[in-house]
């Protein structure tokens, strides 16, 4: 589980986040909208620390990601992260993309990485691109890539960052429909994303952030279809 | 009036124009190790924040990229000379060739190290890789990539520039050619030979590196 209590995050004098709580309980989807500058993608890089917060907790399978004495390395194993950017290694193949860091992270034998990797990056649907390198594929198959990669490292949760908003329109569907199975397997996700159409039927809950904070949050279809507060309202308004 | 080419005298030298020629890539493969070494800890301390450190690194590359070789080997062996420190005029080429290595591998390395998006960091660390492991398995390789092509050159370069020792007397393969055209006045056939010399190492060079980065380098970028 991750419980997100009372977070405030500032950049200089600008403050991203002003007091953010949210609980996501395993097997949860949760959906994150907003504005750009709403503080919904600081948000996941506070969760797995790769920036700091100013005051607050975090807590993730009940350990404090900011105290001083967690080891964030070995936390980030188990937050799989994909971000807007594809951020593919580009001097490796598909395949040794997947299998770098179960391989160096976890120090499984070589064969054992790979076997993984190969796993997993079928899972996702690139079980014939192994020895392609990814600056050869499409925007689609390299965040189906991340997405392996992520999952290659048996994360017990996933941190989306819009990983469809860099994509083609056209490639969008695919990775959605990725993410989509990982719902149904049961994976525990945050998903920061501009698709309304998948916030709804996908998540079981979604977030409205507005100007740092959860503006509104409840069950994904009434959030969407159905928003109680003014400034989600509005701002559904504007999206669709 | 005809120009009667002789050889001969050419082939005689031979020995000691080849002793020329080592003696010239000895001099350029020893100034690319150590400029490349000085211009790593240049590139950090330009990249560092600490003030004097990055102000040492400034002026360097200043200095090495505006100003002729030429004069640096000159203040190397008759600037230095003048105050008392003799160096011979192998150590000055080299000391001179190292100078302006370090000074434009820096720029090299620094522009290579920027060049990484910040992203592939955050990947990496998202993966739970250490900052030792994101250097050595995702920054640096591509790194080195971005970066070959210009550090051939620059050793290129520096083999060539080398040919500059003739000027403080040095014997490497123009001082070399230099001082046998001037006991047999075959100065034409010697320095055809020497430029074809020069043009075979530097050739060479080039098919080494290439086959190299075939090796080093199977993926795309």
């Amino acid at each position: 589980m991750i419980s997100v209590q009372n977070v405030h995050k500032s950049f200089g004098d600008l403050e991203v986040l002003k007091g953010v709580s949210l609980d996501v309980p395993n097997g949860e989807v949760v959906s994150v909208i907003g504005g750009s500058g709403s503080g919904k993608s600081t948000l996941l890089y506070c969760i797995n620390a790769i920036e700091t917060i100013n005051s607050g907790k975090i807590l993730v399978n009940d350990i404090d990601v900011h105290s001083k004495d967690t080891n964030k390395d070995k936390l980030r194993q188990k937050l799989g992260m994909v971000f807007q950017q594809f951020n593919a290694f580009p001097h490796m193949t598909v395949l040794e993309n997947a299998a770098l860091a179960p391989r160096i992270v976890k120090k499984m034998s070589k064969d054992e990485a790979m076997e993984i990797a190969k796993k997993e990056l079928k899972h996702v649907g690139l079980g014939d691109k192994f020895d392609v390198y990814p600056t050869r594929m499409s925007g689609g198959q390299q965040q189906r890539l991340a997405i392996a990669r992520a999952l290659a490292m048996k994360p017990d949760f996933m941190l989306l960052d819009e990983v469809t908003s860099a994509l083609d329109p056209e490639l969008v569907g695919e990775v959605l429909e990725t993410l989509r199975l990982l719902a149904e397997e049961g994976m525990t996700m945050i998903c920061v994303t501009h698709e309304m159409g998948f916030a709804r039927d996908v998540s079981d809950r979604v977030a409205y952030f507005h100007q740092g904070v959860i503006a509104e949050i409840g069950e994904a279809k009434q959030v969407i279809n159905d928003p109680q507060n003014e400034l989600t309202q509005k701002f559904l308004s504007k999206v669709r | 009036m005809e120009y009667e080419f002789h050889w001969n005298i050419v082939l005689q030298k031979m020995p000691e124009l080849l002793n020329g020629a080592f003696v010239t890539l000895h001099v350029s493969v020893l100034a690319m190790l150590l400029g490349v070494v000085i211009a790593v800890l240049l590139a950090i301390a330009k990249m560092n924040n600490s003030k004097p450190f990055c102000y040492v690194a400034t002026v360097w590359v200043e200095i090495a990229r505006n100003t002729p070789a030429l004069f640096q080997i000159y203040m190397a062996y008759f600037g230095l000379g003048a105050f008392g420190i003799h160096l011979s005029p192998y150590v000055a080429v080299l000391s001179a060739l190292v100078f302006i290595n370090a000074g434009y591998l820096t720029e090299t390395f620094r522009g290579g190290f920027q060049s990484i998006p910040s992203t592939q960091y955050s990947a990496s660390k998202s993966l739970g890789m250490t900052s030792i492991q994101t250097y050595r398995y995702v920054i640096l390789p591509q790194m080195l990539r971005r970066i070959y092509h210009p550090m051939t050159n620059q050793f290129v370069w520096s083999i060539l520039m080398s040919s500059l020792g003739i000027l403080v007397g040095m014997s490497e393969l123009s001082g070399t050619t230099q001082r046998l055209q001037s006991l047999s006045f075959r100065t034409l056939e010697f320095f055809i030979v020497a430029a074809v010399m020069y043009f075979i190492i530097t050739k060479l060079v080039l098919f080494g590196a290439s086959l190299l980065s075939r090796r080093l380098f199977k993926g795309e970028i």
